[in-house]
């Protein structure tokens, strides 16, 4: 049990989403970085898909309520616990009435506060995930705010344990490339729509180190560089959406769409950022530049396979250590 | 319904700077259905040709087919359209996609004996704004326009978008306008839309592209209901003129 002490806006409550409730026009939420979130739960021998806090406006301050074991995932947010610094990507155990301190994170823009035993919200159509714009999920269907109390699920006596993952960013080699412009380089895959874009367009998608607009949010981020124009502007009939979908509306400056994006739209789709991608995506900083590199089906299902492996990997070992 | 020549009406769009409504589907020529990814773990099913609600049925009879297939995550109904999301990347992408327009082919048009809904409608004023430009853009009257939208009958065709969105069907041709290159920033829940070619009723306040004409009060989501959603794919729905603020 924590209670807030200090939140800035657009903190929440998500898991790895809300699937299954598009045909209610539910969008998914969830994680923007699903991989912090799931190895959070998993250096605390949670379920994967157990809730945790998503922190994306520091500094964050909570209160330990009680003894309880906890893991801050994510953005590198110099995490501290009663002013002792604490490596990122750690799991450790508070005392009651110690303060758990996020800041301005070095790099990354998301971390997340994972609980033992998961946060305890009501689950709302299969998941626990806050929907800001339908006001459900999460806590209250809202932002988190100082004096809010964060109770866990009940879960089994939690020795102290230290504990931590290597992030993915090291520990999956295709997870780092980084060109020489230092414009994070995003997996794609063509889109429905692709081929009716001129050459020259196609050709800028690709070359454009396109800047992260700051009217970017958990929605979709939108980007900024030279406007892509068809020769004339197509409404589609409406299509279901999934994450990381790049859509060109008329302005020409594309939208990636993310965690709380709507779940159907009628903008041009012209790529896909490859799903083992959207984790990097989320840890991009607005006003950051990317590069789109295009990726296969192949490639693409093969980048998802290595993410797994991570993921299995970090929890088998956090399983054999707690079995210690 | 109104009978509309369809040749006049393109020569008429064709002298504005304006989008093409999108039939056929960016890319398709042929009967067959548009295939593409969304992604490794999507493909969306596009149907050939203009926007025929025959088509739409077949959405929704493929639909019922396909959310049962192996690895399936969900089955997503558009407009004439049906995005497939598994839960795992298909190996063989081919097979999958040949599968895909093999159960469209057979798909049989699925009647669906939906609910009516009567929707009260408040057109103009200020929760109407965008009827000027309707106006503008098609060179019919504010009278006229409203008229034209209250005179037909609607078809949900998938829900989606927002919470309990319904896309609808049957908007007259006369009054199709383009949704906005500049969205309206806090468009009130409510709202009575056009989209392009589609009619809608705004379910969350929020960010909104698409044309306000009027405001209704209906309430199209409720998590207390058994079925969260007022409207279901296959339901017909009819404005009512309540006030006319002009």
């Amino acid at each position: 049990m924590i209670e807030i002490v200090s939140c800035l806006a657009l903190n929440t409550v998500q898991d790895l989403g809300r699937v299954g409730a598009r045909h209610y026009g539910v969008s998914t939420s969830g994680a923007m970085d699903a991989v912090a979130l799931a190895i959070g739960n998993s250096l605390l021998g949670n379920p994967e898909g157990a809730a945790g806090i998503e922190i994306q406006t520091f500094p964050f301050e909570a209160r330990f309520l009680e003894d309880a074991a906890f893991a801050v995932t994510g953005a590198d947010a110099q995490a501290s616990l009663d002013g002792d610094p604490l490596p990122p990507w750690w799991t450790t155990t508070a005392r009651r009435g110690q303060v758990l301190t996020l800041r301005q994170p070095r790099s990354g823009a998301r971390s997340y506060l994972a609980l033992a035993g998961g946060v305890d919200v009501p689950v709302i159509l299969n998941s626990r995930s806050t929907h800001l714009r339908g006001g459900f999920g999460g806590m209250e269907g809202r932002s988190l705010k100082a004096g809010d109390v964060i109770r866990a699920l009940p879960h089994e006596a939690f020795r102290a344990l230290r504990l931590g993952a290597v992030p993915p960013q090291f520990a999956i080699s295709s997870a780092r490339s980084v060109s020489h412009q230092s414009a994070m380089i995003v997996r794609v895959m063509r889109a429905g729509e692709y081929d009716i874009f001129p050459l020259e367009m196609q050709e800028s998608f690709w070359r454009t180190p396109w800047k992260i607009s700051h009217q970017s949010d958990r929605g979709g981020y939108r980007l900024s560089g030279p406007p892509l124009k068809l020769p004339e502007p197509v409404e589609m009939r409406s299509y279901g959406l999934v994450a990381g979908i790049i859509q060109v509306p008329p302005s020409g400056e594309p939208i990636i769409q993310l965690s709380d994006a709507n779940t159907a739209g009628g903008y041009p789709k012209i790529g896909a950022v490859i799903e083992a991608d959207i984790w990097r995506l989320a840890q991009a900083r607005l006003g950051s530049l990317i590069r789109f590199e295009e990726v296969s089906h192949a490639e693409a299902v093969d980048a998802m396979a290595a993410i797994q492996t991570y993921l299995k990997s970090v929890r088998r070992v956090a399983d054999l250590y707690r079995a210690m | 319904m109104n009978v509309i020549d369809s040749k006049s009406l393109e020569r008429d769009w064709r002298e504005k700077p304006v989008p093409t409504f999108s039939h056929p589907a960016p890319g398709v020529s042929s009967d067959e259905p548009k295939i593409s990814s969304i992604g490794a773990r999507a493909l969306l099913l596009e149907a050939p040709g203009e926007f025929d609600l025959r088509w739409q049925r077949r959405i929704w009879a493929l639909a019922d087919e396909v959310e049962h297939w192996p690895d399936v995550e969900e089955a997503v109904l558009g407009v004439t359209n049906l995005l497939l999301v598994f839960t795992a990347p298909p190996r063989d992408l081919d097979a999958m996609k040949a599968a895909y327009a093999a159960a469209w082919r057979r798909a049989p048009e699925k009647a669906v004996s939906g609910r009516v809904h009567e929707v009260p409608v408040i057109y103009g004023g200020e929760l109407g704004s965008d009827l000027a430009r309707v106006c503008e853009y098609s060179g019919l009257s504010a009278e006229e326009v409203i008229a034209i939208h209250h005179g037909a009958i609607y078809t949900v065709c998938a829900i989606g978008s927002s919470p309990g969105f319904g896309y609808l069907h049957g908007l007259d041709p006369r009054i199709f306008m383009p949704r906005k290159t500049v969205p309206s920033l806090r468009m009130l829940k409510g709202t009575v839309t056009i989209g392009g070619m589609q009619a809608g009723i705004s379910v969350t306040t929020g960010p909104n592209g698409w044309n306000a004409i009027g405001w209704s009060g209906l309430e199209m989501f409720d998590l207390t209901q058994p079925t969260p959603c007022l409207f279901a794919p296959g339901d017909q729905i009819r404005f009512t003129p309540e006030r006319i603020e002009l």
